[in-house]
């Protein structure tokens, strides 16, 4: 159903290191589960439109006015680096 | 005044005359956690400092003879997914074992206005990822009913603490079926709003299309009150209703004979355990006796629900759990020389097994060339499965089932194999699917072990879904002994 190769390459997409061995292990596990969850392609499903979600409301609008947020110490609270005003993290490349 | 055998309604009853205080309630409960704790580990966090001073003011204010909300004072527990300001909310996870939040979820907020004690929060499966518990960073919890059992999940902390009489009442949430399962295998009641009902707001997101907040509780009268604490609109929930409100305390009081109840076919028989069936049965023959009519339902799609619910769940929560980046806050991995190994190291560390296994299930049915076959074709699916349940109301006031399809099993029984422990929630995800109320009453004993009734009903037919429990709960007359054997 899954091969390694795109167990790697999804593990990359959701940024997750795999070792070899959660490779095979994974392989194995998500295959037998796509399987199963593969069975809905079985259901004549003509003709019904893609349900997203349950509640069908779009669009739900509120004014545009200024309200309190989290105050910038707030926000900084829980960063796990932080250099004065902003989150600190390693160089992106 | 023996404060263990009051129900929630009971203790705020007993407040209001004076013949308890909070404050006896509360280092009542205290004492109990710390005497049942070290065989449950229902508990992730204990705020009884918090709860103490809570209780404190409830009876000052009551004392100056201040008008106060209906349960003041009566303590509650809440799964630790519900976002509480200044105590440490985990959802069961590493990559937020220190995370402290800087503000109240909206459920939390409506505990305080009402003044509701806080003892602490429940343990669960990583990100509620999980039908036993066993998932959680924090440890297993284990069924007071056998200790080499599972409470079941993803709210197993909240069930078992209610059930061994850690805490009057909780909270839990579903998003498959995760207040009702553990509700059944614990023998307590536990009740799934209408999607949209409680708000979301400050709830750890794992499918927001699917994710609810419910009363976890030794009596539907106890779990009508606490939805009516919780429910209603909220403008930080985009998806939240805007209903009114009932008063499901009057609602649960109405008659309910004459009601016609449909018992779903794919959901009974084959696959369900013999004494889960029996006990099942015996309770169709008492609603019978009680002027309910009893028919049987075919729900074809029911056997493909368990598929959707796989493939759609995973693929919101691998797109809700990017956030857990190592940046703002949270878990963030060592010695790592750029943004690039940053993610990877601290999500790979940050995340158990089940977590890992359920993002690249989503990822996969997300990405090009399988969205179509998989996600695609899962939501259409998801249409087909409420295009039958609204068909069955037509005809039904309510459809039921069994809970699930076992009694609680052993520890580590299921942990080996993924796809077995995802089909113990054969029976509850349809209702999160189609958006429906639905809730579980415990109706009987198999092997010594509890067995849930699951009652469905049509969206915003909540107050009638707690008024059909009610009769069951009166025809049961089930009896919580765990609540004595601690």
């Amino acid at each position: 159903m899954i091969s390694r190769d795109e167990v790697r390459h999804i593990a990359r997409l959701a940024r997750l290191s795999l070792t070899e061995a959660e490779v095979e292990k994974f392989t194995k596990q998500l295959s037998q589960i796509l399987e199963h969850a593969a069975k809905i392609q079985e259901l004549n499903l003509d003709g019904l439109e893609p349900l997203t979600h349950a509640v069908d409301r779009t669009n739900v609008m509120r004014r545009d006015e200024v309200r309190e947020g989290l105050s910038r110490e707030e926000a900084l609270k829980n960063a796990p680096d932080k250099e004065g005003d902003f989150f600190r993290i390693p160089p992106i490349v | 005044m023996d404060i263990l055998k009051l129900s929630a309604v009971d203790l705020a009853k007993e407040l209001e005359k004076g013949s308890l205080s909070s404050k006896e309630i509360v280092e009542f409960y205290i004492q109990r956690i710390e005497k049942i704790e070290p065989q449950l580990n229902a508990f992730i966090t204990r705020s009884f400092e918090i709860a103490l001073e809570q209780a404190e003011e409830v009876d000052r204010r009551r004392g100056r003879g201040e008008e106060l909300p209906s349960y003041a004072g009566v303590p509650i527990g809440l799964k630790d997914l519900i976002v509480t300001r200044d105590i440490r909310t985990t959802c069961g996870s590493k990559i937020l074992e220190n995370f402290i939040p800087p503000y109240d979820g909206t459920v939390a907020a409506k505990v305080k206005e009402n003044c509701l004690p806080v003892l602490g929060k429940l343990n669960m499966d990583e990100f509620a990822m999980g039908s036993s518990n066993e998932n959680s960073y924090f440890g297993p919890v284990r069924n007071p009913w056998d200790l080499d059992r599972v409470p079941g999940g993803s709210s197993g902390g909240s069930a078992a603490a209610v059930a061994a009489g850690e805490v009057p009442w909780a909270l839990g949430s579903d998003t498959g079926g995760s207040i009702r399962q553990p509700a059944s295998f614990c023998g307590i009641f536990g009740f799934k709003p209408t999607y949209g009902l409680v708000s979301r707001y400050g709830l750890i997101a794992f499918a927001s299309s699917l994710d609810q907040i419910g009363p976890m509780t030794r009596t539907v009268e106890d779990g009508a009150a606490l939805m009516e604490i919780i429910a209603g609109h909220d403008p930080n929930d985009a998806t939240s209703l805007e209903v009114e409100v009932p008063k499901f305390t009057e609602e649960i009081k109405k008659d309910v004979r004459g009601l016609k109840i449909g018992v779903i076919r794919e959901l009974t028989g084959d696959g369900i355990e013999a004494g889960v069936q029996d006990c099942f049965n015996t309770m169709l023959e008492e609603l019978e006796q009680s002027d309910v009519i009893v028919e049987e339902v075919s729900l074809p799609s029911t056997s493909y629900a368990l598929s959707a619910y796989y493939l759609i769940a995973p693929a919101e929560a691998s797109s809700n759990l990017a956030r857990y980046d190592g940046v703002r806050y949270g878990y963030r991995a060592e010695g790592v020389i750029n943004m690039m190994e940053l993610y990877l190291k601290t999500r790979s560390e940050g995340f158990g097994d089940e977590v890992k296994r359920r993002i690249m299930l989503g990822t996969y049915a997300l990405s090009a060339g399988y969205y179509e076959a998989f996600y695609g074709t899962a939501l259409k699916a998801r249409r087909l499965i409420r295009n039958e349940y609204e068909q069955a109301f037509e005809r039904f006031d309510l459809l039921v089932s069994p809970t699930s399809p076992t009694v609680a099993f052993k520890l580590g029984e299921k942990t080996t194999d993924p796809l077995t422990m995802y089909l113990s929630d054969v029976c509850t995800v349809s209702a999160n699917l189609a958006g429906l109320p639905a809730a579980s009453v415990p109706c009987g004993l198999s092997q010594g072990l509890p067995v849930g009734f699951h009652i469905i009903g049509p969206a915003l037919k909540d107050g009638l879904v707690l008024r059909f429990a009610r009769l069951v709960e009166e025809l049961a007359d089930f009896k919580l002994e765990t609540l004595e054997r601690f």
